[in-house]
């Protein structure tokens, strides 16, 4: 006879109260240790392999599953949901191609540090490496793109696994964990005596605390800098350090930056702030890089998108403090004076603490003369950008109108990856910390919907906006149809330019105009493909629209809406330092061309 | 320049082919890696032998340390050290060749472990510039079969690799 769902809820509550020990099966031991986690959500798709796992989902009620389409949009609404959140994302997926669709999200995740657990189905342990249906060797194919993995072959070892794996995911520097389930494993059975409370592992100790010393030497280092620049990175929305770098750098008046992954640490809207740097990066973030005497580099890796040709960069000597929690960060590509390793968070707040006790402070002269250099580049006004008499919508003015509509407002901004995406991040002005969601490290197209879609779930009340083009919405747009069903509405602003922007930029200034491939002919009618999926479509083609129709979406609270915005096709992101270039190198507009 | 890296690791499947798989990833060389457990059951040392500049075997050694399964790494050419290979060789030994090679080991302190009549197995063991040594002293087109277990290293002295 068949039991329905709340009779098999209070059986499964009912064995959670008795006291002695009970054997469960590992699928069971895998959904406590999830509830022990904390775990509220699970991106997933079912198949063969994990069928016990979903069996043991749908006798809980505590963790909420969302069905996606596609696994890949699976890790990526769970990195969404942790970027947004700070919290570990969740995915489950089945073996084989379960786990290959996975593998951009996974690797997308990795790159940028995020912590998550991946549970993944695998053949029973019997059929490993038989070539068995549906099988794959996941832990091999994983390697690369997570920080740890497991394959878990005794049922015993679950519970241990799952906590190891939380831990590993959010410690240190943070990321994505997999851990791979055979079936025998999901449903053998063995007393389960409890999550454990604590774990120990004497090759995993990451340290948090930075070494006295060295923060005392840089912080002295710092104070007696001519032309000081603060350069911050993810790693200080990572280690929730916003306030803090708030305070140094209100209490040393020093100009600062933040990057890609980076934007929110510090307020955009801030004097003190000088803009994204980098390869799109503002004139005075790029030339305060290259031009100060003292860099403290803040949970950043100096990224080969941000500081150009590493040649040209050393060409200015300036001294250079990197704090990271990562050891392997620090004097990879840039050679660093004063190394910090440690926790974000705790080596600002003892750098604070001695900066309170010192009586020192900033030459005042010195400083202003700087800031009076600094201004002059600013002056320059390089994000500036022709609205002209056109009668074509800019794109840089789409963002800039969401911005203006938005920033008061509890919003999270998603973007893909391209031209929109660099729009994105140099006109809207974030001045909170985890607001802004993309993928920085390996620019991975068709985040911007998964993302959205696991921020939304989290964040119920807040609006989320996916800043888009109509290349990358292509590459997870099926997630529509997940939004749907579990009740995400979420606003998508597409800057459909009919080209594959970013591509077409590099063809137009390093291929004499070459459009390779990067014209794409035959889109979809996206007005009618939003409503086919039960969604609000907006075609938006004229200026004077866009405050209108963005206005009339945020009205549309419970529905998910996509603004097909027609832009300027032939619109560029400048400034850009193209490829081997130094970071000053900047093209500022197609007159540089 | 040679760098022989020694590296404590949990004794668990798969963990070697991190240690592996991180040197292909990221373009080091690995010039030759030997791996057995060691006193302790639950964990093996592997030595690998590579080479590069200074600021290639600082990211080796904090690659190798972010491996979950790491638990020590050194750079035994940082200091003194001690290197020892193992290595067999099978030579064409007949006629007078047999007397020369025959000298030829005793020389390099090998010593024949099989032979036949028209073979024999020498068995060395030396630095890894030694077993070189030896394989350029005789007649190449009398060797047959070589095999060579890398190099593995040991600190001197008080200098001690333990968890």
């Amino acid at each position: 006879m068949e039991m329905s769902k709340a009779e098999l809820q209070s059986a499964a509550q009912a064995s959670a109260l008795s006291q002695t020990p009970i054997e469960i099966n590992g699928s069971d031991i895998l959904v406590k240790s999830l509830q022990a986690e904390g775990v509220q959500f699970v991106w997933g798709y079912p198949g063969g392999a994990v069928l016990h796992i979903y069996d043991a989902l749908y006798k809980q009620n505590t963790i909420e599953h969302v069905l996606v389409r596609h696994e890949q949009a699976a890790v990526h609404a769970a990195d969404g949901y942790a970027r947004a959140t700070g919290e570990v994302g969740v995915a489950l997926v089945t073996s084989g191609p379960g786990v290959t669709n996975a593998v951009t999200g996974i690797a997308t995740a990795y790159m940028d540090s995020i912590p998550m657990v991946i549970i993944t189905g695998q053949v029973p342990t019997h059929a490993i490496g038989l070539d068995a249906f549906q099988e794959c060797d996941t832990v091999g194919i994983t390697r690369p793109i997570v920080k740890h993995n497991f394959l878990v072959k005794d049922v015993r070892d679950m519970a241990e696994i799952m906590k190891k794996a939380f831990h590993i995911a959010r410690t240190g520097r943070p990321g994505p964990v997999v851990v791979d389930i055979p079936k025998d494993v999901s449903f053998k059975k063995t007393i389960y005596n409890g999550y454990p409370t604590s774990v120990e592992m004497r090759s995993y100790t990451p340290v948090r605390k930075g070494h006295s010393g060295q923060i005392r030497k840089a912080l002295q280092l710092l104070i007696a800098a001519k032309r000081p620049f603060i350069y911050t990175g993810g790693g200080v929305l990572m280690s929730e350090a916003s306030a803090e770098l708030r305070v140094l750098v209100d209490t040393l008046g020093y100009p600062c930056t933040n990057t890609l992954m980076g934007l929110g640490a510090y307020p955009a809207s801030d004097r003190k702030f000088l803009g994204m740097l980098g390869m799109h990066g503002t004139i005075e973030a790029n030339n305060a890089m290259q031009n100060c005497d003292v860099l403290l580099a803040v949970g950043a890796r100096f990224d080969d998108r941000v500081i150009g040709n590493p040649k040209h960069f050393a060409q200015n000597e300036r001294k250079i403090i990197h704090i990271d929690i990562d050891p392997s960060s620090i004097s990879k590509r840039v050679k660093v004076d004063i190394p910090i390793v440690g926790d974000v968070k705790e080596v600002l707040t003892e750098m604070l603490a001695m900066l309170k006790e010192s009586p020192v402070r900033p030459e005042a002269k010195g400083l202003a003369a700087w800031w009076e250099t600094i201004e002059a580049w600013r002056s320059r006004d390089c994000l500036k950008y022709d609205l002209g008499s056109s009668d074509v919508i800019k794109p840089q003015y789409v963002v800039e109108t969401l911005w203006n509509m938005t920033k008061d407002a509890d919003a999270y901004i998603t973007s893909d990856v391209g031209q929109h995406q660099m729009w994105a991040a140099q006109y809207y002005r974030f001045d909170q910390p985890r607001r802004w969601i993309n993928s920085g490290g390996l620019g991975t197209m068709g985040v911007g919907i998964p993302y959205a879609m696991g921020i939304k779930l989290a964040k119920p009340d807040s609006e989320v906006y996916c800043v888009t083009g109509e290349g990358s919405v292509q590459m997870c747009i099926q997630e529509l149809s997940t939004c749907l069903q579990y009740n995400t509405p979420i606003k998508i602003v597409a800057l459909n330019n009919r080209f594959l922007g970013m591509v077409r930029q590099w063809q137009e200034i390093e291929y004499s105009g070459r459009y390779s491939h990067s014209y794409m002919d035959a889109l979809p009618d996206f007005v009618k493909l939003a409503e086919a999926y039960g969604h609000v479509g907006m075609l938006i083609e004229r200026p004077e629209d866009v405050e209108p129709a963005l206005r009339e979406a945020r009205k549309l609270k419970d529905r998910t809406v996509f603004m097909d915005f027609r832009t300027d096709p032939t619109e560029n992101v400048f400034p850009m330092v193209q490829a081997g270039k130094g970071i000053t190198e900047m093209l500022l507009g197609s007159e540089d061309l | 320049m040679k760098h022989i890296i020694a590296v404590l690791i949990e004794n668990e499947p798969g963990a070697l082919s991190r240690v592996v798989g991180l040197f292909s990833a990221r373009g080091y060389n690995i010039e030759s890696l030997t791996v057995a457990p060691t006193e302790d059951p639950s964990l093996s040392r592997i030595t690998l032998q590579t080479s590069g500049s200074d600021d290639v075997i600082e990211q080796i050694t904090k690659h190798l340390n972010r491996l979950i399964e790491v638990v020590k790494v050194v750079d035994l050419t940082e200091g003194a050290y001690t290197e020892r290979e193992l290595m067999m060789v099978k030579v064409r030994a007949v006629g007078k060749e047999r007397e020369e090679m025959k000298r030829m080991a005793d020389i390099f302190r090998g010593r024949v472990i099989d032979v036949t009549d028209k073979s024999y197995t020498i068995e060395l063991t030396g630095d890894v510039a030694k077993n070189d040594a030896f394989l350029e002293a005789i007649e190449r087109s009398a060797i047959l079969e070589t095999v060579r277990t890398g190099a593995c290293g040991i600190g001197r002295g008080e200098r001690v690799l333990r968890v």
